[in-house]
């Protein structure tokens, strides 16, 4: 057996500590009768100052996990908005040092963070290190949308000695087996792609999505969270009828992006986000339930 | 019973490695994840993973039956034009002074490249897991033709992704290509090039994944498509092999070819990997110079990564963005290398040698005027490598060069490149 020593039951405390945090947002919400929102913006968009305040101001308007975006050359799972973005931050030099400041001011607020990336990033910054770090900025774990199950282990390790929640993706098209698999190593919550496509705001949110969480929740007790095409509080409502969680992304880009590229200024692009948060926020808050 | 047919040239089933008897240790990679050593495996989003999985299975079926074996050789034979020569290439050795030159000749296959083998068979497979559309990726439009060209003949609809640059480069085969009915969609997000593309073809499959087969064009990407595009390019190895023997009584000393992602290098490396007499060589593209940074050397230049589904080695920067390559080819610009290459150099059963623009140009025109043979600037990689390796083995050795490709589509890049187009200057 392993020696527990004082510096190893420390980090265990540590540990449990920033691993019920994201936990304790579902617990809540649930308790309040209401979906958990979970917000994406790429970090250094339109520049690292600006896109923490953007995330700070998701927060203050009811945002209750941030997940903040680390912008990568080639992602592949993200539609134009998020592209967009995302090259524009990199354009500015923005590099994943930034991606971890950005974090900590975000825990700052006291909601969780979660660093949604592309594997590569990880690896190259070294996946303990990325762990270590991740963790002393105050966040609360990853999206690794790329990072297969059967690859997952070195991250699983790293994530667990210094308390990190690791959030996987299933999707329309994932057998019983794998999401037995996906949800087997996943931890914080379960994150279901509402269709088969990149991310984008769009008219409906899949129809896959209700039958996709009923699948989900058959595999395990984690809270689901479904993203991918959530637009406005509507559909937040909607999507809050039958998940544990909302998860919006590229509408909130498209704010960010659609201020900056009419030069209209910061404070319009943060009053612009605040309203679509708002209004999400709202829309979790009145799930509407199938009628049985 | 053998899964391999009896077809015309009999050479051409890619035969489950498992079952070569001689192929010794490396007949076990891939594994059934996809790794090459460290190397390979499947890095794609959850919802890929059910098509992944589909593919795996029906070429595992595929390969196994021997209609489809037979189609497939009749295919390559009939309509592609299989076997390809070897050419002994006796004024171009002389010209060099070293070993003697054997080059098989895949420019002289169907659509002017070796990319044909590779998407006949792809495009049956497509047939037969009841898929009507293929989408593709390609860079300088050797792929896309040849995609085009096997979409047309089996009646499937064709949708190529191609970065805008490369589109203004190559805007002969964006012609090509919509004459054979594909619909050819430039790129414009990131770099604009291959990789792009790559990426974009990727985002479409994830949505329409039910109808569509995304036929990759190299030895690159997730499992099975390492494994997949080496077996369907293995039959240039295969008749290589044979032809040298026949001609010359005995194995080659070495055999060279040029590496992009690398699936001509892979499809004639392949079957001389347990002939451990037998040199392998890979010429990556240097580009201005691998001292400048501006090169496509995935090998020599980069590190190991992870992108578009596998692990191999990419040119990247500190915090593992991906850096853009730069080559005269458009077939090599490509800022990675396909696991399988990654892991015969990490081995050692394979080595690679970086050639830069200059070198490969140098290539092109001796190659002409020694031999009659315009060459694809990709293929002329793989010549300036191999005058290298004869000088080294001296007259004594044989070397095989893979010629993948023909030239036409770069005669306007040579002209520019030696001034042709002004006043008839000189080479």
């Amino acid at each position: 057996m392993e020696q527990v020593d004082q510096a190893q039951q420390q980090a265990g405390q540590a540990v449990s500590a920033a691993r019920g945090r994201i936990a304790e947002v579902f617990a809540q919400a649930r308790a309040e009768g209401r979906a958990a929102l979970i917000g994406y913006l790429p970090a250094g968009f339109p520049t690292v100052p600006t896109g923490i305040e953007a995330m700070r101001t998701m927060v203050a308007a009811g945002v209750d996990i941030v997940e903040v975006g680390l912008p990568y050359s080639d992602p592949t799972m993200d539609g134009p908005v998020i592209q967009d973005a995302a090259d524009a931050a990199l354009r500015g030099g923005v590099t994943t040092a930034d991606v971890l400041r950005t974090v900590e001011a975000v825990a700052e607020t006291g909601a969780p963070a979660l660093v949604m990336t592309y594997w590569n990033p990880v690896e190259r910054y070294g996946v303990e290190r990325f762990a270590a770090d991740l963790a002393a900025a105050g966040g609360a774990g990853t999206i690794t949308p790329d990072l297969p199950p059967e690859e997952a282990a070195p991250w699983l390790a790293a994530a667990d000695k210094h308390g990190l929640d690791s959030v996987f993706l299933v999707a329309p098209s994932s057998t019983d087996a794998r999401i037995r698999l996906v949800t087997s190593i996943a931890s914080g919550f379960v994150y279901a792609a509402s269709l088969m496509g990149v991310t984008g705001a769009r008219e409906s949110v899949g129809a896959a999505a209700a039958g996709l969480v009923r699948r989900v929740r058959q595999a395990t007790d984690l809270p689901v969270a479904v993203g991918l095409g959530v637009r406005d509080g509507e559909q937040a409502a909607t999507v809050a009828g039958f998940a544990d969680g909302v998860i919006v992304g590229s509408a909130l880009v498209a704010r960010l992006l659609a201020a900056v590229r009419s030069g209209a200024g910061d404070e319009a692009a943060l009053a612009g986000l605040r309203e679509l948060a708002a209004d999400l926020a709202a829309g979790v808050r009145r799930p509407v339930r199938a009628s049985a | 019973m053998s899964p391999r047919s009896a077809g015309s040239a009999g050479i051409a089933a890619p035969p489950p490695s498992t079952d070569i008897s001689d192929a010794g240790a490396w007949a076990s990679v891939p594994d059934a994840l996809g790794h090459f050593g460290p190397f390979g495996g499947r890095f794609v989003p959850e919802a890929l993973v059910a098509a992944l999985d589909e593919l795996t299975a029906a070429y595992d079926e595929a390969r196994r039956d021997p209609a489809f074996i037979a189609e497939l050789d009749g295919l390559l034979s009939s309509y592609a034009g299989r076997p390809t020569p070897l050419t002994d290439a006796s004024r171009l050795t002389e010209e060099i002074g070293g070993a003697r030159l054997l080059l098989k000749r895949e420019d002289l296959a169907h659509t002017g490249s070796h990319k044909i083998n590779n998407v006949l068979g792809q495009c049956l497979l497509t047939r037969r897991m009841g898929k009507t559309r293929v989408i593709a990726e390609t860079g300088a439009g050797q792929h896309g033709v040849a995609t085009a060209t096997a979409c047309a003949l089996l009646g499937l609809e064709c949708v190529v992704y191609m970065g805008e640059e490369d589109t203004r480069r190559q805007a002969l085969n964006v012609a090509r290509m919509r004459l054979l009915g594909a619909e050819v969609v430039p790129v414009r997000s990131g770099s604009r090039t291959l990789k792009d593309a790559i990426n974009e073809a990727l985002r479409d499959w994830v949505a329409t994944v039910e109808r569509t087969h995304y036929c990759i064009g190299s030895v690159m990407g997730p499992h099975p498509f390492p494994m997949l595009v080496r077996d369907f390019q293995r039959v240039i190895g295969v008749e290589a092999r044979q032809q040298v023997q026949e001609l010359t009584g005995r194995l080659p000393d070495a055999v060279v070819a040029c590496v992009g992602g690398g699936s001509n290098a892979m499809g004639i490396f392949h079957p001389f990997i347990p002939d451990t007499s037998v040199a392998l060589i890979g010429c990556e593209a240097g580009g201005d110079g691998l001292a400048t940074g501006r090169h496509a050397a995935a090998v020599a230049g980069g590190s190991s990564g992870v992108l578009h589904g596998m692990r191999s080695y990419f040119l990247q920067d500190a915090d593992g963005q991906t850096l853009t390559s730069h080559s005269i080819s458009a077939g090599l610009d490509y800022p990675g290398v396909g696991p399988e290459h990654a892991w015969l150099h990490e081995t050692g059963r394979a080595t690679y040698r970086v050639v830069d623009d200059r070198a490969a140009m140098a290539a092109l025109s001796l190659v002409a005027r020694a031999e009659g043979i315009l060459v694809a600037i990709e293929s002329a990689h793989a010549f300036a490598g191999a005058f290298e390796v004869a000088r080294e083995l001296g007259p004594d050795a044989t070397v095989v060069v893979n010629c993948s490709g023909r030239g036409d589509k770069d005669v306007d890049t040579a002209a520019r490149w030696f001034g042709l187009l002004d006043e008839g200057g000189d080479a």
